[in-house]
């Protein structure tokens, strides 16, 4: 899901640094210092998280997970997600610097959506109504961020529609996954830690 | 985890290396200037054979980057309106279309052997002391700060989870089960680090944290970094009269 450097035009690119510096005030302005450990240490665990290969028939995928972060960080979704991909694009190479605002907006915007839309339902006493709001955010947030690459892509030039459509194809499968995985999550978290679930940086 | 040590390779000013990395990626990103996106991956080799970083690691790192540039490969040539060159089986590729997809090639990976050999050789710890003297909020540096060190710690407890699974016969299928299993290791992930971050917020509030981080020693700007400095300048100039037409 990230873009590599040298592909966007100007303007996509600046969008996304815009975008992403505007999330990440809000965000910082939310997240008190009582709660900076709980976001970075969240941060964490998506990254490692993200390192997971989940068996998809002949092929593995990973997981995005920015419907859960979003449902547990809300605002705080930007600097968490900003600096786990800071570091992927360090060790791994994924994106770069030019591209770091305009990839974490992509996952991030996604993120504080399924907050306002989710975070609510996710803590519902009824069993059914969390987890299905659970599926929908892992689900739908995965869907928003591959819609938003494919649009960072169309903006950039009419060549790449094509490649943005295979990009969106592509996701669908992995939409369902982190749909049902997240669905699990939620399940576990709302009997195991509820406190965790429905964002404790408000 | 051994690729987390980022370590090796000449030292340069962490500064002076953002600086020159966001000036030489944002010159080359924009630019749609062939010439440009060559002169700019020739000083970009140059720079790391200077540097002297690990080969190795750089092409392991730049073959991840051109996976995604060999898929607009394979769609660019024949997605671009323009003159035909060839065709396969009523595919038509225009001469404009592989120019363009050559050109991001180009430019990708000069930034990205750029990157790698000024971000990725002076650890990560300096990288971020020197982004909080380039005024970054100090709250996201002290974000990164802690998020940075705990990936470690939890990547061991996701190694012990994975080791406990497969003690219980575990494997990883396409099937419910094995999605129902990552998601409960999910959620213990996350039970874990909650639990682990409520207990350093309560050391770091024992030890008087008062939400400032404080740096005992600062960088200081060498000999080797003057000349380092004059040369990025150089090779700066020299790129931007190639993009305004000013040169040969």
């Amino acid at each position: 899901m990230h873009i590599a450097e040298g592909v966007l035009a100007g303007p996509v690119l600046l969008t996304g640094a815009a975008g992403t510096a505007a999330g990440c005030v809000i965000g910082l302005k939310k997240i008190d210092y009582h709660n900076t450990p709980r976001v970075a240490v969240m941060s964490s665990t998506f990254f490692v998280a993200s390192l997971i290969h989940i068996p998809l028939g002949p092929i593995s995928i990973h997981l995005l997970l920015n419907g859960l972060i979003g449902i547990i960080l809300g605002w705080a979704s930007f600097p968490a997600l900003l600096v786990a991909l800071f570091l992927q694009a360090l060790i791994f190479q994924f994106g770069g610097i030019t591209t770091l605002g305009i990839n974490t907006l992509n996952m991030a915007l996604p993120a504080v959506l399924m907050y306002y839309l989710f975070a609510k339902p996710v803590r519902n006493p009824h069993k059914n109504i969390a987890v299905f709001a659970g599926f929908f955010a892992g689900f739908l947030a995965v869907l928003i961020a591959s819609l938003l690459v494919a649009l960072a892509l169309v903006f950039t030039g009419k060549p790449f529609l094509s490649v943005a459509k295979f990009i969106v194809a592509a996701h669908i499968p992995v939409m369902i996954i982190e749909g049902i995985i997240t669905a699990f999550v939620v399940g576990f978290l709302r009997r195991v830690k509820p406190e965790i679930l429905g964002g404790f940086v408000r | 985890m051994k690729e987390f040590e980022l370590r090796s390779g000449r030292l340069i000013d962490p500064r002076v290396s953002i600086i020159y990395t966001l000036i030489f990626s944002i010159i080359i990103a924009l630019s749609s200037n062939m010439l440009v996106a060559v002169v700019g991956l020739i000083s970009s080799i140059i720079l790391t054979i200077l540097i002297a970083i690990n080969i190795a690691m750089i092409l392991r790192r730049l073959l991840i980057v051109n996976i995604f540039i060999l898929i607009l490969w394979l769609i660019l040539p024949f997605s671009t309106p323009g003159p035909i060159i060839f065709s396969i089986g009523g595919l038509k590729a225009s001469m404009s279309g592989v120019s363009y997809a050559l050109l991001i090639s180009l430019k990708s990976n000069a930034i990205v052997i750029t990157a790698i050999s000024l971000l990725s050789s002076g650890g990560i710890f300096n990288l971020v002391r020197a982004l909080s003297d380039l005024r970054i909020p100090d709250k996201l540096i002290y974000i990164f700060f802690l998020f940075y060190r705990y990936t470690y710690v939890l990547f061991s407890e996701y190694e012990t989870i994975k080791q406990g699974l497969k003690i219980r016969g575990f494997e990883p299928k396409t099937s419910f089960h094995t999605y129902r299993t990552y998601g409960y290791v999910l959620g213990a992930l996350l039970l874990k680090g909650y639990e682990r971050s409520e207990k350093i917020h309560r050391a770091m509030l024992c030890r008087g944290f008062e939400g400032k981080y404080r740096l005992l020693d600062h960088f200081r700007i060498g000999p080797n970094d003057l000349i380092a400095i004059f040369m990025m300048a150089l090779n700066i100039i020299i790129l931007l009269l190639l993009q305004w037409n000013r040169l040969i």
